[in-house]
């Protein structure tokens, strides 16, 4: 939705600029798909491109022990990086927490994140079955899932982010006025 | 005897005066000029920021050595030749790039600003910047050398459906941003070069996105992959960071564009003039809608404004210097700067930002920084 108006923008641009669509210079190695999925996984909103694999906040819990709490604190509470838990319903106050639970839209961006950039000093390193169990048990920790709920490619995307309708399109210029107008 | 009067006007009548230092292969700045990034002390130094002294810039090309930096995972060490970049999802050939297919490409070179969505992220507080470069550092502007986006792009044919690009770095946390296939995009580069030599690591060595006019973080350094899609992917760097929350608790997404800003350098916080008489105001403005029209000064607190005067030619999308002479009487004043663009946007007061954006937005603040001078010279940001 909140894309709707950068949505009517593309087609302009995609008209114009992208129209004609035969390579000129020939640069480059075209890739085959099998190439392409070796390059790395892109997870869109909707589940997209999530991988094969599972967890549970049981399994994710010891994952998280092990490579995750010497800096986010052992229940999510932060540390040399940043909480992981709390401020659901602080958004509107004068002192908002945001977290991965308070303020995140969707649970794929949670996977996505953690899988290519934690633990941060090995990032990379998280196997499959270890993100979905982590990012569950992150979830867990969070309210947003139960202990035993399995997570994987099809019931991840379905998780309902606390903050999933909290996202509005930019409205800016908002503040101030025009050149002109009166002072 | 003769100290005060510079040196080498006297000499040592007995030494004479021996050649200086040989030639070298990479020049270094005279050992008596200091400035440096500033950076704020934290565990992990990899994901933070270093910002521009502002202050101690002349003209509007920032160093290549102190733009400034904003790093979620370090900065990468990349071989160019090891590098490749990949164009796949929604295009017609996915491919494979390495910098020299890039290089073979029709270039162009562009001045332009660079300024991160978190600048000045501080002023929506109660305790703002302290000086230029604590407060609204984290902008600075280059030379960018590379080749259209649009033209590497239809090398690879972007399918009708495609609506956005999801950008990837090569950095340790394979940063991502999805950017918008608009208009804006005519603009874009795949940048390689900073101010007359290839980019600096800092910067994205050997590769960057370069979308002129807005945040600096959707502008993908060290970037290795461009994949086409329908929908953005909501990454963690534009939905929990970069995002702009509101007072009603609603958080505004891909607000990309940096809007017009300016700030005086001198006189700025932690100067101190000499005494009273002549000076040179001056300082930076900037806006990513376009050119700066106009920048106003103001030496008593916003009653006044002059215009000051801007150096020429005044560049689409990128630092414009403003300067204006002035005669100071020794008294208290209170000096800022506001900008107009081309677009008729004008920059507002920091106070009107707050009462419509509130204070919890931490990105994307562009109000008018007020410095104020005391009668003994010495210039603060006025806080309590
Ligand atoms: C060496 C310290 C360290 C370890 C170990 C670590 N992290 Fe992090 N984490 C960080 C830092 C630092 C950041 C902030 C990075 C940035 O600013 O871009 C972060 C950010 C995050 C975020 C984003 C939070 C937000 O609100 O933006 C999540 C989620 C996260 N880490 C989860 C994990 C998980 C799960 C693990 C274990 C698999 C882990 N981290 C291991 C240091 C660490």
């Amino acid at each position: 939705m909140e894309t709707r108006s950068i949505a009517a923008a593309v087609c302009l641009w995609m008209a114009g600029v992208l129209g004609a669509q035969a390579p000129k210079y020939g640069v480059g190695r075209v890739m085959s798909a099998e190439e392409t999925r070796n390059y790395g996984i892109m997870v869109g909103p909707d589940g997209k491109g999530l991988p094969a694999g599972s967890g549970t906040a049981v399994e994710g819990q010891a994952v998280y022990a092990a490579k995750c709490r010497s800096c986010h604190g052992s229940k999510g509470e932060g540390g040399t990086g940043p909480l992981l838990v709390g401020g659901q319903g602080t958004l509107a106050t004068g002192k908002p927490v945001k977290t991965v639970g308070s303020h995140w839209p969707y649970a794929t961006t949670v996977w996505d994140y953690i899988y290519r950039a934690m633990p941060f000093d090995r990032a990379g390193t998280l196997k499959h079955d270890e993100a979905y169990g982590v990012v569950a048990y992150v979830l867990y920790l969070n309210g947003i899932v139960e202990e035993k709920q399995v997570m994987n490619a099809s019931t991840l995307p379905k998780v309902r982010m606390p903050n999933r309708d909290g996202f509005v399109p930019d409205p800016r210029p908002d503040v101030g006025r025009t050149a002109g107008a009166k002072e | 005897m003769g100290a005060g009067l510079g040196s080498g006007i006297l000499g040592k009548a007995d030494e004479g005066r021996p050649p200086g230092r040989p030639l070298s292969g990479y020049g270094e700045r005279s050992k008596y000029v200091k400035p440096a990034r500033t950076m704020r002390q934290t565990k992990t130094p990899q994901a933070g920021s270093s910002a521009t002294p502002l202050a101690d810039m002349y003209g509007i090309i920032t160093p290549s050595s102190l733009h400034y930096e904003r790093h979620h995972a370090g900065v990468p060490d990349i071989d160019p030749d090891e590098h490749r970049l990949l164009i796949d999802g929604l295009v017609e050939r996915p491919l494979l790039l390495t910098m020299g297919d890039i290089r073979r490409l029709p270039s162009v070179s562009q001045i332009h600003f660079l300024e991160c969505g978190g600048n000045s992220g501080g002023e929506w507080q109660d305790k703002t910047g302290p000086d230029a470069q604590r407060s609204y550092g984290l902008a600075s502007c280059s030379e960018w050398t590379g080749v259209p986006l649009r033209l590497v792009l239809r090398e690879a044919g972007v399918k009708r459906e495609a609506k956005w690009m999801i950008a990837e770095g090569a950095d340790a946390c394979r940063m991502q941003r999805s950017v918008p296939l608009v208009k804006d995009l005519d603009e874009a580069l795949l940048a390689y070069g900073q101010n007359g030599e290839p980019l600096r690591p800092e910067q994205g060595f050997p590769l960057r996105l370069l979308t002129p006019g807005w945040e600096g973080n959707v502008q993908v350094k060290w970037l290795r992959r461009l994949f086409l899609t329908e929908t953005p992917h909501y990454t963690r760097d534009e939905t929990a960071k970069y995002s702009d929350l509101m007072p009603d608790g609603k958080t505004r997404i891909f607000t990309l564009t940096q809007e017009a800003k300016s700030v005086v350098t001198f006189p700025s916080g932690g100067q101190k003039l000499a005494g009273a008489g002549w000076y040179e105001i001056t300082g930076l403005a900037w806006t990513g809608r376009g050119r700066i029209t106009r920048v106003e000064v103001t030496l008593d607190g916003g009653r006044e404004w002059r215009e000051a005067r801007l150096d020429q030619p005044v560049l689409y999308k990128a630092f414009t210097r403003f300067r204006l002479p002035w005669k100071w009487n020794g008294r208290a004043a209170e000096v800022a700067s506001r900008a107009t663009d081309e677009s008729g946007y004008v920059q507002p007061t920091r106070e009107e930002l707050i009462a419509v954006r509130g204070r919890n937005s931490g990105y994307h603040f562009n109000g008018i920084k007020v410095w104020r001078i005391q009668a003994d010279g010495s210039v603060t940001n006025g806080d309590a």
